[in-house]
């Protein structure tokens, strides 16, 4: 598919071009023109995406890898292209070390279950980092309570920064798996997954990356990172909501348990033995979301075209505006300023609750996350209930960014 | 009056607001005025756990039988919410709290703040107030018989 045609009729970066390929921006949000800054929880979807869904219902639409006919074939191609489509974005060696999920928290749950069942027993220490998204804590809780390990936490500095004096510490002979974030959704940070991923291979322990972040703004090269585990979603990446990615290295995948039973996943089933099938079907068990995998892979295609350094420019001239206007606000103050930083800016006023912020400005028409962002622990270390968050896509542009500085000073002026 | 009474004063007060700004800043000044709840309340007990943000309730029986109900939480928006409803239910007796229909809160706009995204404790917060009034219904017919 080329999509330099169809966004700006050249392959330069036109940030205008770009966001009038997202349908919904378009909409208005409480008789104000929609200023959408939650693309950390979900990016909005590019017309091209919309056009692959609907072309697979419409033309494509039958169940894959079975039917003898030709529009099963047909089907079951478009499903697979995805998976190439994953493979080759991810740069992973082979097909069958991409497995299609429902997204990053299953995919951290397969690996905790899957993995956890075949390597992790009682006494072994799994690491983690203080800044993780509930779904990379609570499924290795779970890991912990069946096998009796223990969960050791990687410190978050003051500046958002992971502790990494305190990971080299942390890091020992009884640690058996590492599963950090690659970019936190509450303060931006980029954290050295390159560096965490050689100095636990030097032990002999696996890393897997929760990628969910990382994916719209960093070029992800797995055999360069040499990550055990990546996971994403897709919904995060410009595609649809209900299917993401999971890359593993095939000698792990291989050595691994199934994680759910069913069709697809099997070679032969009698009632006294059932043989599994091979990578990647062992562990896609029924009928997969077909057109999910269509779209996953038409948004990474699309990802790529746009160009990542050109993205990250764009992003973080938004990100460095944000914080600027931000930081003229008397009483405002950033969680998160690590100097590797993706565009996402949390905040804080002096004398308000971040849940009165974010009325205010919804009312204004900017959608912006309030909470802990799934992340309590994060926000228990900081001392804080919680943050505004504003978070930048390449869609975004510097109007966005000053209407959201404009909402936050009339928030401010409205509630103090 | 009558807890629909005074619902209907509020939606006629309500109706006065030209856009949604004055009708916040009302809200807002209306959190700040709520009376402080008793500082020995504001505990684990008294908590309701939103995930946005938090409220604390009490409820405690006056002489003639009537509940008052006092409030806090750490949103200024949710409190103005919160001083609100105090006003269309407390003083009011146990079987009038448990069984009224608290049509206000729709009519007059703010029915997004009950909405499931929101998770700020106000759903909980009317389900308990409802719940103390049941409790305290119990506990005045027990003592009868």
């Amino acid at each position: 598919m080329d999509l330099s045609t169809t966004h700006s009729g050249t392959n330069t970066f036109d940030p205008k071009a770009i966001r009038a390929q997202f349908p919904l921006l378009e909409r208005d949000m409480n008789g104000k023109p929609l200023v959408f800054l939650d693309s950390a929880a979900s990016s909005q979807k590019p017309q091209v995406v919309l056009d692959a869904l609907n072309h697979y219902y419409t033309y494509l639409n039958a169940n894959v890898h079975r039917g003898v006919y030709t529009l099963s074939q047909e089907a079951t191609d478009a499903h697979e292209k995805g998976r190439e489509q994953a493979r080759a974005f991810l740069n992973a060696r082979s097909n069958r070390e991409v497995l299609f999920t429902r997204g990053t928290t299953e995919g951290i749950n397969l690996i905790a279950q899957c993995y956890g069942q075949a390597f992790i027993k009682e006494g072994d220490e799994i690491l983690i980092s203080g800044m993780e998204h509930h779904s990379n804590i609570v499924p290795w809780q779970i890991l912990a309570d069946r096998t009796g390990a223990v969960i050791k936490v990687i410190p978050v500095l003051e500046n958002g920064d992971l502790d990494m004096v305190a990971f080299d510490r942390l890091l020992t002979r009884k640690t058996k798996f590492v599963s950090v974030v690659h970019i936190s959704n509450s303060l931006g940070t980029i954290n050295p997954v390159k560096t965490i991923i050689e100095k636990a291979h030097a032990q002999n322990t696996p890393v897997l990356v929760d990628g969910a972040q990382a994916t719209p703004h960093l070029k992800i090269d797995v055999q360069a990172l040499d990550a055990d585990f990546y996971v994403f979603s897709g919904h995060i990446i410009f595609g649809p909501t209900g299917i993401g990615t999971l890359s593993g290295k095939e000698k792990w995948l291989e050595a691994m348990p199934p994680y759910q039973g069913g069709g697809e996943m099997i070679k032969t089933v009698t009632f006294e033995k059932t043989t599994y099938n091979e990578l990647h079907f062992k562990f896609e068990a029924g009928t997969p979301d077909i057109s999910g995998s269509v779209g996953i892979g038409v948004a990474m295609e699309y990802t790529q075209q746009l160009g990542y350094e050109a993205m990250q420019k764009h992003e973080q001239d938004l990100l460095h505006y944000a914080t600027e206007g931000l930081s003229q606000i008397e009483g405002l103050r950033i969680i998160g300023q690590a100097a590797h930083k993706a565009s996402v800016v949390s905040f804080l006023i002096q004398g308000t609750h971040p849940y009165d912020v974010g009325t205010i400005l919804d009312k204004l028409g900017i959608a912006v996350r309030t909470g802990h962002h799934c992340t309590q622990p994060l926000m228990d270390h900081f001392g804080i209930p919680g943050t505004i968050r504003a978070s930048f896509a390449v869609y975004n542009n510097r109007e966005d960014v000053e209407r959201l500085v404009e909402g936050v000073q009339r928030a401010t002026r409205m509630l103090l | 009056m009558t807890i629909d009474q005074i619902q209907q004063e509020i939606i006629d007060e309500f109706s006065f607001f030209e856009d949604w700004m004055e009708k916040y800043e009302y809200i807002i000044d209306l959190g700040k005025g709520l009376p402080l709840i008793d500082a020995t309340k504001k505990n684990p007990d008294h908590l309701i756990k939103g995930c946005q943000s938090q409220v604390w309730l009490d409820a405690q029986a006056n002489q003639n039988g009537n509940i008052q109900f006092t409030a806090d939480s750490d949103a200024i928006i949710t409190k103005g919410i919160i001083a609100l409803l105090i006003r269309v239910l407390s003083n009011q007796t146990p079987q009038e709290i448990a069984s009224s229909e608290l049509r206000f809160i729709d009519a007059i706009g703010l029915k997004e703040h009950l909405s499931l995204t929101r998770s700020n404790g106000l759903v909980s917060m009317i389900k308990q107030m409802k719940l103390y009034a049941l409790a305290y219904q119990h506990k005045a017919q027990e003592s009868n018989d």
